[in-house]
């Protein structure tokens, strides 16, 4: 037990590491993509908190992250505020909207969740199209201000790294016991005293939350432009995948959900003969239903089948 | 067989107060096209995209009574048989004939695909099989870009551009032939399930899948034939769509919101509700695009949100489907 706890301890500082030293090493391009992981890896640890761990499905969060990337775009365009300030706005904003999100999600389970959130997802994009005075239209807004390639890489990970802490200490008490205890059992939690309709729709807001920081920084890394088409149907699927990819309801395996959302489809670009644009969705979309079929459990769980068979033959 | 015989009747049964409801619609759609011409001819249009909506969401639903899945990559695999025929009618067929094919290879098409990659994941979660359908989405897209380009393609237009003049009322005759290929499909489709032995055979395999299996139904493969009649509907969707949209691989994405708002408005487990939430939704759309001048063309899709969200809040089993009761 002590000896697990201590080689746990020792990747996570080895981790730590890495991710510190990396930019040095790299180009600005490179350090561009690094950020790029680490927003996915902050919008999927939300998304788990949801779907791995009060079991609520979620194909909707590109939405979320549409709603925190243009707070940040328009408070920087028509307010000029610096850009770090307009990530706790974004937070707060977005988690309100989740919270609205979640109320009629307490009605719906399973595939119907499904279907709403989808059409949410799809439904944001159209509005930002419409009320174009206030968003920009098709054109989109852009920040007044960025950050350099450098700056963007440390923000995004040391935002990723405090949401992991954030969530670790969030699903590790009270709070993280009643998530789990709906998800197994909502009629079980509701007579142990667990309000279900305040922590589902808790859940949603915070999950929002994550997504809504998310999408703050995705807009800054996208050269400070918020654009609907930045924020469609695809991207909310992409979380939905590095979820899965990661095994839902662990937290450790959200990295390697977020390695393979913001990185396989660049690396299958500079792959030759399928490194054009399409190249890439084939790659991506084949790899998902193989992941799926090979590995049910995601990455994590193909880890811990592989510890378990060590301790098994040891 | 107590057990069977109450089931049967709570899903025949269609409240009154619907009944009613949709006899006062069809009242004023009646009244309203006599009046007002434009109102007629937007109502013929409504229902041309409504058939449209309603056969995609029957093959949503088709799938759905099945297996309890959503095929999120329903609309891709019409647009994908859609440009099949377009490539077939590239090489010299004649519309129809390229219809009719194309519409045998969708059949085979998806029972392919659910043999290949729905049926190992079919007994996990329901997130599990979500999300290989949402990889199948994305597979599809990359596919047909990748063969033929994402840029706009054009088919010869199936029925003609002529106009049929009633009075002062103007009739698309496109719209009168998407409306009669798509309802004639849906009627075929209602006959094979009711009057062949096939049929009988799969819906037995959909309503009661161990007690199937015990008279010598092959489950499995009824299943798959379930998959490749839902993949024709969804070419003959995407066909019916493409004289108003063209040929992109976007085209059905906008379709597939629609549908999945047609199907849960009719009830997500009733075929009959599919085919009239879809044309419900379609004039509904119309209509009000029409008359509200706040609901532009970028709001249709948040509209049928919410109508999606209304319904699945306010009735969740929808206009025909049975109430959900779950014991705990």
């Amino acid at each position: 037990m002590r000896a697990a706890r201590h080689s746990r301890l020792i990747v996570i500082a080895a981790t730590v590491v890495v991710i510190g030293l990396l930019p040095s090493t790299m180009d600005g391009y490179h350090q561009g993509l690094a950020a790029r992981v680490a927003i996915y890896f902050i919008a999927i640890l939300g998304l788990n908190i949801l779907t791995g761990y009060t079991g609520q499905i979620s194909i909707g969060h590109g939405a979320f992250m549409a709603i925190g990337g243009y707070t940040t775009a328009i408070l920087s365009h028509d307010h000029h505020m610096n850009l770090l300030l307009t990530l706790p706005i974004a937070l707060a904003i977005s988690f309100v909207v989740g919270l609205l999100v979640g109320l009629p999600a307490l009605r719906l389970s399973g595939v119907y969740l499904a279907l709403a959130t989808f059409a949410f997802a799809v439904s944001v994009p159209q509005l930002a199209l419409k009320f174009s005075k206030f968003t920009g239209g098709s054109n989109g807004t852009q920040t007044d201000t960025s950050f350099s390639h450098l700056k963007l890489y440390v923000v995004s990970w040391i935002c990723a790294g405090i949401s992991l802490v954030l969530a670790w200490l969030l699903l590790r008490g009270r709070i993280g016991r009643a998530f789990r205890a709906t998800r197994d059992s909502p009629v079980a939690a509701a007579s142990s005293g667990v309000s279900l309709p305040i922590y589902k729709t808790l859940a949603f807001g915070v999950s929002a939350a994550y997504a809504g920081v998310a999408g703050s920084l995705y807009v800054i890394a996208t050269n400070g432009f918020a654009q609907p088409q930045e924020f469609g149907v695809i991207l909310s699927l992409q979380l939905l995948i590095g979820a899965a990819v990661a095994g839902l309801g662990s937290l450790w395996g959200v990295l390697a959900g977020a390695a393979f959302v913001g990185l396989l489809p660049t690396i299958s670009a500079s792959v030759p003969l399928i490194g054009s644009a399409h190249g890439q969705d084939v790659v991506f979309g084949l790899m998902v239903i193989l992941i799926m079929l090979l590995l049910p459990n995601g990455v994590v769980g193909l880890l811990a089948a592989v510890g378990r068979r060590r301790q098994a033959r040891s | 067989m107590s057990a069977l015989a109450r089931k049967s009747t709570v899903g025949a049964g269609v409240s009154l107060p619907i009944v009613g409801a949709l006899v006062a619609i069809a009242i004023f759609l009646v009244v309203g096209s006599l009046s007002s011409s434009i109102f007629a001819q937007q109502t013929v249009a409504g229902l041309a995209q409504g058939a449209v909506f309603g056969s995609l969401a029957l093959a949503l639903v088709l799938i759905y009574r099945a297996t309890e899945v959503v095929n999120f990559a329903q609309g891709e695999m019409g647009m994908a048989m859609t440009y099949v025929g377009y490539q077939l009618t590239l090489w010299g067929l004649s519309y129809w004939l390229a219809f009719t094919l194309t519409l045998a290879i969708a059949f085979v098409f998806g029972v392919v695909v659910q043999l290949t990659v729905i049926r190992p994941v079919q007994h996990r979660s329901v997130i599990a099989v979500v999300i290989v359908t949402v990889g199948l989405f994305i597979l599809i897209d990359g596919v047909v870009s990748w063969i033929w380009g994402a840029d706009l393609k054009f088919m010869a237009a199936p029925f003609g551009n002529q106009v049929y003049h009633v009075g002062s009322v103007a009739f698309a005759r496109q719209d009168l032939g998407v409306l009669l290929v798509s309802i004639l499909s849906v009627i075929l489709l209602w006959v094979l399930f009711q009057f062949t032995k096939l049929g009988l055979a799969m819906r037995a395999a959909a309503l009661r899948p161990a007690a199937a299996s015990l008279v010598g139904i092959r489950v499995n493969w009824m299943l798959a034939i379930g998959w490749g009649l839902a993949s024709v509907l969804g070419a003959v969707a995407g066909l019916m769509t493409e004289p108003t949209q063209f040929l992109q691989p976007t085209m059905m994405q906008a379709i597939l919101i629609y549908a999945f708002a047609a199907a849960v408005l009719g009830g997500l487990e009733s075929p009959a509700g599919a085919v009239l939430g879809g044309v419900l939704l379609g004039v509904f759309l119309n209509l009000v695009g029409q008359y509200v001048h706040f609901i532009t063309s970028e709001l249709r899709l948040p509209v049928a949100f919410a109508v999606l969200l209304v319904v699945l809040v306010v009735k969740p089993g929808g206009l025909l489907g049975r109430r959900q009761v779950r014991r705990v």
